[in-house]
């Protein structure tokens, strides 16, 4: 069973009829307590940083989601659901994260090293460069389009996290994790057939049901 | 790097797709849902659901459509036509759409942009400018209400305005090269998009794999949307894409 943490800042419709298709088992939780028994957990997210962050805190979830990921059950973050999961943000002042993992969130430079402007948000198709290749979350996702949408983008020193990148003016950390927590910046749901495997990689092979 | 998007845009009315649809081989041609299945199959990177239902069921359809295409399909989807109000962007995101579309409203109260995109964030928030090149003035003029009503907004000052307050992308129909089949109208798009930093799709005037060429290559467009020309077979999603990707625009 997937549980699928509804702190009211998600496409939470969209991910669910995901996983429905792949005929996975979730149920949807605003409280710690209502997901204290799934075997593993989707962090989404759709929003601005300190939103996210007061509304995860509102609704009890901070502690529950350091106490799981300790525990070692498996998370999967999407989106603004993946950028919770570092340090902090710049995103409406500094923000506070959920430490997770080492770096930062921040702003789209909006100008390449040459100088020359870029659009921001970075939207649209964009495609994989799998870094490491070996890992379950990773089996038979390759050099494959995802849809992109974000202005804000993680910013690391520590490269071993970073599982597949996109080149966008910079090299944009795609698909991220240590161990059994793992992200994407994109919608999996959202992101044709690659994305449905990436979901179906974390809630059928990392996940034991 | 990024690839250029081809839309196929749906007109739906009453939860039917209208504008005599030529798909023999499927099923219910007029079913929003069957249509996006195929576009999907075809490689299309996205989809717009125009709703120009008329009546207070007909919104309530949509909302149906919604979500059935989120429950159906991986892709992304763009929903515009009649939303007015922070709480029909609401229910339509909720419902499992990616982003709105907003223009009459907009254009209303620009506030609505704003609120949207606080909410939301920018990049749900897509705002469509119907443009109609004004000969005495030398320049584009913003049309609401379906193309019917002429502003005083000239499309390069909306542009700007509608990025200032938070659109995320915006969808620039040409209403002189619309259902022309004669090409993008490369001098509009290339006067907004000197002037805002977010996307740009382009519409009006699809005819022709090469018109798409153009679009991407002579004005950098970042997507183009495009309704007849599929609808009517002249061409499909697959044709255009291989059309470019054989001329070095990256597709996915």
């Amino acid at each position: 069973m997937i549980g699928i943490i509804d702190y009211g800042m998600g496409n939470l419709f969209s991910v669910s009829k995901a996983l429905e298709r792949l005929d996975v088992p979730y149920k949807l939780g605003d409280r710690p307590e209502e997901l204290q028994d799934c075997d593993g957990y989707i962090l989404p997210g759709v929003g601005a940083f300190p939103d996210a962050m007061k509304a995860l805190d509102d609704h009890g979830f901070i502690p529950f989601i350091k106490q799981k990921v300790e525990e070692g059950y498996p998370l999967y973050g999407i989106c603004l659901g993946m950028q919770l999961l570092f340090e902090s943000s710049e995103e409406g002042g500094d923000t506070k994260g959920l430490g997770l993992f080492p770096g930062k969130i921040v702003k789209f430079p909006g100008v390449d090293d040459g100088g020359k402007p870029y659009k921001v948000p970075h939207m649209g198709w964009n495609q994989l460069d799998v870094r490491q290749p070996e890992l379950p979350l990773m089996t038979d996702v390759g050099k494959e389009y995802v849809y992109f949408v974000h202005s804000y983008v993680a910013q690391t020193s520590d490269e071993s996290i970073l599982y597949a990148t996109a080149d966008y003016h910079l090299d944009v950390p795609a698909v991220i994790g240590r161990d059994h927590v793992v992200a994407s910046q994109f919608h999996p749901e959202k992101s044709g057939n690659p994305g449905m495997q990436l979901l179906e990689n974390f809630c059928k092979v990392m996940v034991k049901q | 790097m990024l690839s250029k998007r081809i839309i196929p845009c749906l007109d739906v009315k009453e939860g039917r797709v209208v504008k005599g649809i030529q798909f023999v081989d499927i099923r219910d041609a007029g079913d929003p849902v069957e249509l996006a299945k195929v576009y999907d199959e075809q490689g299309a990177d996205e989809l717009v659901f125009l709703d120009i239902s008329a009546t207070h069921e007909g919104k309530k359809t949509m909302i149906d459509v919604v979500r059935k295409v989120a429950s159906e399909l991986a892709i992304p989807f763009t929903v515009g036509g009649g939303i007015r109000t922070l709480e029909d962007i609401k229910e339509t995101l909720r419902n499992g759409a990616d982003k709105v579309s907003l223009n009459s409203s907009a254009v209303n109260r620009p506030e609505l942009i704003t609120e949207g995109a606080n909410y939301f964030g920018s990049q749900c928030i897509v705002v469509a400018i119907d443009a109609r090149y004004d000969e005495e003035k030398g320049t584009w003029i913003v049309y609401t209400h379906g193309g019917r009503k002429p502003t005083e907004w000239t499309v390069v000052d909306w542009a700007k305005e509608a990025v200032r307050l938070g659109a995320g992308e915006i969808l620039l129909t040409s209403m002189n090269q619309d259902g022309e089949k004669s090409g993008f109208d490369l001098p509009l798009l290339e006067a907004v998009q000197d002037v805002v930093q977010v996307p740009v799709i382009a519409s009006g005037g699809a005819g022709s794999s090469e018109h798409f060429y153009d679009v991407f290559t002579e004005v950098n467009a970042d997507a183009a949307l495009a309704a007849s020309i599929f609808h009517y077979k002249e061409t499909s999603v697959q044709n255009v894409k291989e059309y470019l990707k054989e001329r070095g625009v990256v597709v996915r």
